[in-house]
């Protein structure tokens, strides 16, 4: 498949350097800073659930607790599982009831004492490490066991916000041909600051992502793949204020591909740039461990920008998402680097301009399970034309060996698709597939095609040259990617950040880093 | 009463009355004799749809238990137009390059608002979605706005602290959201509001308190006058609703907008 447009590869490994050279400086924020969003992560994966009566989790009560007494700079495993030895409490959920009463005393544990608490809170965070790799072996028996789709893998969305209603439409939407169902979230819960509980039915045009909605989705997924013979693939969110406790939850409870952008918080919802960074390499660790591929979200810049204009900036978050989960541990078949086919339809060549960003794309990461967005800025009320348009990214995506293919509704922007919008735009894929399925090994780009990727590629190195002098956050906080300037020191969340004291210790962190095995 | 005023539709001739419709029936459609129930159902709706002759062109079962038609007809009523009657909109809905072009235009600088839920309510969703650039209804919300300037202070927000901010900012508009309703606490937030911003000085470039706008899906929007504030928004309102109000009320058009 590579090979089309004669990219230079001396120019291709400058561009991960660049993108390399970028990230560094984040990462080392990362490495030395915690959130309360880790922490509460780190008491998730050692198995504490549920919440107050008020609705609020106990992971927030018991990290809130340990932040007013003894500050969260050496995490919150030292002294919570100091209290768990001191008081013989017999699980976490009492020692945190305990604590939001005011009924516990913590402490920084020193020498002797740190060890056992060491020791306990990595035996407990093991256990959940333990309950992630099991879930990642029982997927692989089950894609076994049924039959693992061919690609391209089909995504489609459901999004009722109520998990009640979401089942039968997810299941309604494996029957009629999606690979990978897409449960939307609430809107606004990347902002919330704690991760709701339970099986919940009432969402704001998506549904909450919980434990339990996870559980109860890839439950009735499981039993809808058992049937059709081919496994169904379940995606959420890991992004907003809670995305390292997402991400823990969706591990658990075998979510297998999670929207997880290294910026899109950021941009798209100030949110804090560090407090983002800091716990997006968090929630990739845990994705890297749980085999989740995740799905990063450069689409949303063609929504704000024009997708000429702006196409490099697309190439340059992929490349930054690329270096920042590559880091974090993530191999290359985990890497769903997204982009769009969001050109005014209007513009000359339009077709031929989206082939040569798509080619870009799939060349310059030839592994990587890329997923593609339907056209949604230039769908009108007319649905006959949308679903023309629909077709054309289609066979784009065929075309050019896209892995993933978000499915597009002809009634994109009217209204949540009909059942029979998805059954038309799932006719649409099929009759693309089966007519021009292998037109990319007969397709050969003319100059025109060649010289447009090679432009964004040249475009997307001059942008990292610049990112690479001035640093990743200033570029950001100077209006780089999307249109609105994001500064360090602004945003929601940066009150959850946390520098690190010397002798920091985070079980999860140990385990997941390789270095308590 | 001219002849043009009494139209029908047109497929190929004048007044031939052709028209297309598809929907989905929940009724199967694979055997045979479920398909040609269907299509007597489909035929059945269209008859009570005014479509006289209609004829089911296509039929595709959904699965087991749905079915979908695309029927052609014509349709036996007529349109009158001079009984059309066009609902007076108190404000035009503008693009975000429109609302744009008024503010710099007609404001000569850029608007600035001041958003934020107040009181106990700790839900961000409403002002979120219309301040986010993210948006909400496949509309970008109002950061996306070259020449709109939005300070959101996010959720909870103290009353005299919003007041003391939106005087600091020198807001053209302050947007509260309220999504909590208990006892009616959006209700006495918006008047409490109001009650705050009337007591506070005037806008040194204005003259004039800022624009109050609340909204929530608990609003009537036809108590603005009762709350004592400018305006207010129900369910379901749009970024680009409340940015073309924003204009509306604070940069009209030359030549007058109202």
């Amino acid at each position: 498949m590579t090979g089309k447009l004669n990219l230079d590869p001396a120019k291709v490994a400058r561009a991960r350097e660049l993108a390399k050279r970028a990230g560094e400086p984040v990462t080392k924020l990362a490495t030395t800073h915690t959130t309360v969003s880790i922490e509460r992560a780190v008491l998730r994966l050692a198995g504490l659930d549920g919440a107050d009566q008020d609705g609020m989790p106990w992971v927030n009560r018991l990290t809130d607790a340990v932040r007013d007494a003894v500050g969260l700079e050496h995490g919150v495993a030292l002294p919570v599982w100091d209290a768990m030895l001191a008081g013989g409490y017999p699980d976490l959920r009492t020692l945190a009831g305990q604590a939001a009463d005011g009924q516990v005393k913590f402490r920084i544990p020193v020498s002797g004492e740190a060890v056992g608490a060491r020791e306990l809170a990595l035996r407990s965070a093991r256990k959940g490490t333990a309950a992630i790799d099991a879930q990642r072996a029982l997927r692989s028996e089950l894609i076994a066991a049924t039959a693992d789709p061919p690609a391209p893998w089909i995504y489609l969305i459901v999004a009722t916000g109520d998990i009640y209603e979401d089942i039968p439409q997810a299941q309604a939407a494996a029957r009629e041909g999606a690979d990978v169902i897409a449960v939307i979230r609430s809107t606004g819960q990347s902002l919330l600051d704690y991760v709701p509980e339970g099986a919940t039915r009432e969402g704001y045009a998506g549904t909450y992502a919980t434990r339990e909605n996870f559980r109860l989705m890839r439950a009735a997924l499981d039993e809808t793949s058992r049937e059709l013979g081919r496994y169904v693939r379940l995606t959420n969110y890991a992004s907003g204020l809670c995305m390292p406790e997402i991400a823990t939850l969706a591990g658990l409870e075998r979510l297998d591909m999670m929207l997880n952008d290294c910026m899109y918080g950021i941009i798209f919802r100030d949110i804090n740039p560090v407090r983002t960074f800091i716990d997006q390499r968090f929630s990739r660790q845990v994705h890297a461990r749980a085999g989740i591929v995740i799905n990063t979200g450069e689409d949303n810049y063609l929504t704000t920008a024009d997708a000429v204009d702006a196409a490099h900036t697309v190439v340059v978050s992929q490349l930054l998402n690329e270096y920042f989960a590559v880091e974090a541990g993530l191999e290359t078949w985990q890497l769903g680097l997204g982009h769009a086919f969001e050109i005014n339809p209007a513009v000359p060549d339009s077709f031929l301009l989206e082939l040569a960003h798509a080619q870009l794309v799939r060349e310059l990461f030839p592994g990587a399970p890329l997923k593609y967005m339907p056209p949604t800025k230039h769908m009108t009320g007319n649905v006959f034309a949308g679903y023309l348009l629909d077709a054309f990214f289609n066979l784009c995506g065929l075309m050019t060996d896209q892995s993933i293919l978000l499915v597009g509704m002809m009634t994109e922007g009217i209204h949540t698709p009909f059942l029979s919008d998805r059954d038309l735009a799932l006719e649409n894929v099929r009759y693309v597939r089966s007519a021009a399925g292998r037109l990319g090994l007969s397709f050969q780009p003319d100059p025109f095609v060649v010289g447009r990727a090679h432009q964004v590629l040249d475009e997307a190195l001059a942008l990292l040259e610049r990112i690479g002098s001035e640093g990743l956050l200033t570029a950001i906080g100077d209006g780089t990617f999307g249109v609105t300037r994001r500064p360090p020191d602004g945003g929601r969340g940066l009150d959850g950040v946390i520098e690190r004291a010397d002798g920091y210790f985070n079980p999860v962190s140990e385990i997941l880093g390789g270095d308590a095995e | 009463m001219t002849v043009s005023d009494v139209v029908r539709p047109y497929g190929d001739t004048t007044g031939d009355g052709r028209v297309q419709v598809s929907f989905t029936l929940p009724v199967p459609g694979v055997s045979a004799a479920d398909r040609a129930l269907g299509e007597g159902a489909a035929l059945q709706l269209a008859g009570k749809m005014g479509l006289a002759p209609a004829m089911v062109v296509h039929t595709k079962p959904i699965g087991p238990d749905f079915t979908f038609f695309i029927v052609y007809g014509r349709v036996s009523h007529l349109v009158d137009l001079s009984a059309v009657v066009v609902p007076e909109r108190e404000f035009e809905v503008l693009s975000p390059a429109e609302v744009n072009l008024r503010i710099r235009t007609s404001l000569g600088r850029k608007l600035t608002v001041v958003g934020a839920t107040v009181g106990t309510d700790a839900h961000t969703v409403g002002i979120d979605a219309i301040l986010n650039v993210k948006g909400h209804a496949g509309e970008k919300g109002l950061e996306y706005y070259r020449e709109i300037r939005v300070v959101n202070l996010g959720a909870q927000v103290a009353i005299p602290d919003l007041v003391a901010r939106a005087g600091r900012e020198r807001a053209d508009a302050v947007l509260v959201s309220q999504v909590v309703t208990q006892r009616d606490a959006h209700l006495s937030n918006a008047r409490e509001l109001a009650a705050a911003f009337a007591a506070a000085p005037a806008s040194p470039a204005s003259g004039r308190r800022p624009l109050l706008v609340v909204g929530g899906p608990r609003f009537d929007p036809s108590t603005a006058a009762e709350l004592g504030v400018d305006k207010v928004f129900g369910r379901g309102t749009t970024p680009g609703e409340v940015a073309s109000y924003l204009v509306h009320a604070l940069a009209p058009a030359a030549g007058g907008d109202s």
